[in-house]
């Protein structure tokens, strides 16, 4: 049965005498190796030259913090539930007295997680959150042996005060 | 009794008796001809015709006076003649009104929802998301309230409340004794306890379920989980005080909530006492019945699976082929701090706090 037009017949025919000979084979097959010497090269010396991020690029996540360093985050649930690898855990906690400074809203996340070995950087918590805590960088994810490198937890997500500071700064980041 | 008179709703007759509200007569209809409400609750006596989302329009008021009435009415509150005709979704002047209705009743709503325990089953956010706009035109500061604190196990949120009554006349109807009310007057009006009288009365959590937005939420779920984390099934227990049939909202083996069975309508079918809503949080105290249907639309429904599924037969286990456990190479608890299996946050008294996952456990 063929299933595309594109199928070529072997040709079983006794080779000539100028196939014989390999050398006109080995000038082509020299000729495409030589092009590609001057040809612009394929690959960077990464890490010192990063490629171009696309504008979209969606790499590792940050937990924001709002103008005056405390965290967004509610623990509204609405990303874990948008996450299609189910990758986001989290569990939360009601704000005291005294702690103002630190969270936002009454209420705030205590414990939020993402498992990198299950998220696959689709970004649909950071369009589901509706408080802007939640937002994709251009980092990409690391690798690691060990499979506990990859429960990133909210320390690990929540952005630093040298990061807010750098942010104050430039107006970037 | 006389006979059953007709009436016609959205084109669709109905024999119903003397004496139905349109919008009882709409809702023996059924889906979407029923108008959305409120305020109204038809197991309360004399709740209804507050909120206004309920309005229809009447284009013929009846065989006899075949006019149509001059305004929209609201259907709560308005009795069918014989030969009346309604339109509810289909005119577009009720759909316009809804969408008012909705705004003003939004003016000084909060929009909480991502800390609001009671977003999932909010009648007010499936109100506005079906018959709302996505702005508002209020310019000025939204109204507030000092936090109150009503007793240890219902938490009071005025600023979400929109005066539909409800659990003033659960307060008033269930029991003898009132201890709650709406104190000052129009814009001001607030439910209150009455000099912050702790309400110790006996069947009081049902004002939880009545409440159609989040003002009163349940003290002991607080900030626990979000409603659709959990599963809710339907369980019975011998309760001397009540019927003791309630719904459990579960997580694995963990009883989150306890509340009231409701209706197509959202309306409790049976009230439970505090007992049973507060105090009774472990499985074993139940018997589970089976998963309650959830409608497909909600969002309580996701990630649930009813029907056949699970009901299949199971494939052999790797266990048994192997003959022994096979070797984890992760176990998740080793790592993450979520969802510890000796750490029950189900148990903990009231919402927890930053010192309850400090301690190491």
């Amino acid at each position: 049965m063929q299933l595309t037009k594109r199928a070529v017949n072997v040709d079983r025919s006794p080779m000539t005498l100028g196939e014989k000979i390999y050398l006109p084979a080995i000038a082509k097959g020299l000729k495409i190796t030589m092009g590609h010497i001057f040809k612009k090269k394929a690959t960077v010396s990464y890490p010192e030259q990063t490629r171009p991020f696309s504008p979209v690029f969606r790499g590792l996540h940050v937990l924001n913090r709002d103008e005056q360093g405390r965290e967004k985050c509610t623990a509204c649930g609405l990303c874990a539930l948008a996450c299609p690898a189910e990758a986001i855990t989290m569990e939360a906690a009601e704000r005291k007295k005294g702690e103002e400074h630190l969270y936002r809203e009454e209420k705030y996340a205590a414990r939020y997680e993402i498992n990198m070995l299950r998220c696959i950087f689709c970004g649909y918590c950071e369009e589901a959150c509706p408080k802007d805590a939640v937002y994709l960088s251009e980092t990409i994810m690391p690798s690691n042996y060990s499979r506990d490198y990859f429960i990133y937890k909210k320390e690990d997500l929540l952005i630093t005060e040298e990061q807010m500071k750098k942010r104050a700064a430039t107006g970037k980041g | 009794m006389a006979d059953n008179i007709k009436v016609t709703i959205d084109n669709i007759t109905i024999d119903v008796a003397p004496g139905t509200t349109i919008l009882e007569a709409a809702r023996q209809i059924g889906g979407e001809v029923a108008p959305p409400t409120m305020c109204y609750y038809s197991k309360l006596k004399g709740s209804g015709g507050k909120c206004r989302t309920c309005l229809v329009e009447v284009s013929k008021g009846s065989e006899k006076d075949p006019r149509p009435m001059p305004k929209l009415v609201a259907s709560c509150r308005t009795g069918v003649m014989d030969g009346m005709e309604v339109k509810s979704m289909t005119s577009d002047k009720v759909i316009d009104a809804r969408k008012g209705v909705t705004e003003f009743l939004l003016l000084n709503h909060p929009l909480d929802c991502p800390v609001c325990d009671q977003a999932g089953e909010c009648h007010l956010q499936d109100l506005s998301y079906e018959n709302g706009s996505a702005d508002t035109r209020f310019e000025f500061e939204r109204r507030t309230f000092e936090p109150e604190d009503i007793g240890p196990n219902i938490q009071l949120h005025m600023n979400r409340c929109i005066m539909c009554f409800r659990c003033v006349f659960t307060a008033d109807q269930l029991t003898n004794t009132r201890e709650h009310g709406i104190l000052d007057r129009g814009d001001h009006a607030r439910i209150s306890t009455c000099i912050s009288k702790a309400l110790d009365n006996e069947f009081i959590g049902n004002v939880i379920d009545v409440c159609p937005v989040g003002a009163l939420t349940d003290k002991t779920f607080r900030f626990k989980n979000r409603v659709w984390f959990t599963k809710p099934v339907d369980a019975h227990r011998d309760c001397p005080t009540c019927s003791g049939k309630a719904r459990l909202w579960m997580r694995g083996e963990e009883v989150f909530r306890v509340t009231a069975r409701k209706d197509e309508w959202g309306e409790v079918e049976e009230w439970i006492c505090n007992t049973c809503r507060f105090e009774t949080k472990d499985a074993k105290d139940w018997v589970v019945e089976g998963p309650t249907k959830v409608n497909r639309h909600s969002v309580i429904s996701q990630g649930h699976y009813a029907g056949k599924v699970g009901t299949a037969k199971q494939p052999v286990l790797i266990d048994k082929v192997i003959g022994k456990q096979p070797k984890l190479t992760f176990d998740i608890h080793s790592e993450s701090e979520v969802n510890k299996p000796n750490i029950h946050l189900s148990q903990i008294e009231g919402p927890a706090h930053s010192d309850d996952f400090n301690t190491p456990g």
